[in-house]
């Protein structure tokens, strides 16, 4: 008799335990998605101020400046939730990306721009932030496998209907072109 | 804290059996006193532990960056900090040219990260990175925490050796050198069923008093050294580049002459022993046993083997000197 008590007690508070687990790991998968919207929002704020920085001494080079001011318009509009909100914040983000790396490589040819302080500052900022989102994608994959282990790890299925707890998308490259090494061509001018 | 608190409380009351034993009050004065005394201890460790090591190696606090090094420096932390998932520790810059770092702090929410100036000129970003890495896991892993309450450990270990063979020499009857005797524990001890059996666990009780302070000591070190290989590997984890966690320690230890604005207290907390002692980067079982850090070689190719795996994975090959 006293011995079914304590194996009781001794259940009730696993799944107390259990259960408690699955929530914070929820919330802590949620808070790191919402991280990298952090980022993003940073760099997005930083790109007028490069573009400011370089255009005076870049006249020639218009169209690169545009493409990449647009893309960071079309990023910020993106204001997607929902399972799509992932695809779509990738695909404007990457092709920010994209631009912003076409301009920083042009900006590469104007070597008096270089010798202005400044332009050095704001590619340590720029190149600080695509580590920052990079770092940020990799801590929300790292907490939202942590998440998904848990949830499908034997005894905590048990309680994983109980706590509502559902498999998490990682994030990952939707776009093929992306995983194509990047070609950098020096020879040029 | 509580098995500190507890190891107390285990000395103290059997101290309070001895003299039980020898027909004194049997209140349990000793016991709870000590059990006191375990608490404030623990708890004035645990309050001023951080500030004090800061202020000890006259660290300089980094607000806003001053030059291209600092703003470097700035960004790196944010960014670890990112990766780690915890929030922005403060960055204290200590003036010493010998590279090395340190992070303090009880609680990811209250943390300091500390860098020489020498570690600022040899590493570059990954380097720098690497190492904030490993730091940063010491906080996540509440490292500081642990060690704090360890070395309180040792200290009232030490002090409450002190105080109980006092008390034990003005009791008269249990004289310290008498604890390996295995038959009676004590003169006059008057007790009608003595039993081997006391007699061996008073023994025993008096042995670990002895060497109490030398196991405690032993102890903290072999965790300060697992933990060690923790963070290397934490650090590793959270800049998914171990080579350079390894290129790091490589280039602090090839500059290494001992840091000297960083004192032995702090010297379980820094990345490499600041002390330059010889036994650090000496093998075998003494050193191993002696060293808060382990030996950096031992680090290097731990890191290495996980460089090289990632290496193999991806179809690359490795040219320099064999597997670490």
């Amino acid at each position: 008799m006293w011995v079914l008590l304590i194996v009781a007690v001794i259940a009730v508070g696993w799944m107390i335990g259990a259960y408690n687990g699955l929530i914070s790991l929820k919330n802590q998968t949620v808070n790191a998605f919402k991280q990298i919207d952090v980022q993003l929002k940073r760099r997005h704020d930083l790109i007028p101020n490069l573009v400011n920085a370089v255009k005076g001494a870049m006249d020639f080079e218009r169209s690169t400046l545009e493409a990449v001011i647009q893309a960071r318009n079309q990023a910020v509009k993106v204001n997607a939730s929902g399972p799509e909100a992932m695809k779509q914040i990738s695909q404007a983000e990457n092709a920010l990306s994209g631009a912003l790396s076409r301009m920083l490589v042009t900006v590469e040819r104007y070597p008096q721009l270089k010798a202005t302080g400044n332009i050095g500052q704001l590619q340590e900022e720029l190149s600080s932030t695509e580590n920052r989102i990079a770092f940020a994608r990799q801590l929300y994959n790292d907490t939202a496998t942590q998440y998904n282990t848990r949830q499908q790890q034997f005894p905590t299925t048990l309680v994983a209907g109980l706590a509502h707890a559902a498999p998490t998308d990682l994030w990952e490259i939707e776009d093929q072109a992306e995983r194509v090494v990047p070609q950098v061509d020096l020879s040029r001018r | 804290m509580i098995g500190f608190v507890l190891f107390f409380a285990w000395l103290g009351f059997g101290g309070d059996y001895v003299w039980s034993l020898q027909g004194h009050h049997p209140f349990p004065w000793v016991g709870i006193v000590l059990t006191i005394v375990a608490i404030l201890v623990a708890w004035y460790a645990y309050k001023t532990g951080p500030e004090k090591v800061l202020w000890a190696t006259g660290a300089r606090e980094l607000i806003t960056p001053q030059d291209d090094g600092e703003r470097q420096l700035a960004n790196v932390v944010d960014e670890m900090a990112i990766a780690a998932g915890v929030p922005r520790p403060r960055v204290w810059i200590v003036p010493d040219d010998d590279p090395n770092a340190f992070a303090t702090g009880h609680d990811p929410r209250d943390s300091h990260i500390a860098v020489t100036r020498g570690l600022l000129k040899i590493c570059n970003r990954d380097e720098l990175q690497a190492v904030i890495g490993h730091e940063l896991g010491h906080v996540k892993n509440l490292d500081v925490r642990l060690m704090t309450t360890l070395a309180a450990l040792v200290g009232a270990v030490l002090l409450v050796r002190e105080g109980m063979g006092r008390t034990m020499m003005y009791g008269g009857r249990v004289p310290m050198r008498s604890g390996g005797s295995g038959g009676s524990g004590g003169g006059g001890r008057r007790s009608k069923d003595a039993g081997p059996l006391l007699a061996i666990l008073l023994a025993l009780w008096v042995i670990s008093w002895i060497i109490a302070p030398i196991i405690t000591q032993l102890l903290v070190l072999a965790v300060s050294r697992r933990r060690e290989y923790l963070a290397d590997a934490m650090g590793a984890q959270f800049t998914r580049n171990p080579l350079a966690l390894a290129g790091a320690l490589e280039k602090i230890e090839g500059a290494a002459a001992p840091t000297t604005a960083i004192k032995r207290g702090v010297a379980h907390l820094c990345i490499v022993d600041p002390l330059g002692r010889r036994f650090t980067n000496r093998e075998g079982w003494l050193a191993d046993r002696l060293a808060t850090h382990p030996p950096m070689s031992q680090r290097i190719s731990r890191l290495k083997q996980m460089g090289y795996v990632e290496l193999k994975k991806e179809g690359g090959s490795f040219t320099s000197s064999g597997r670490g």
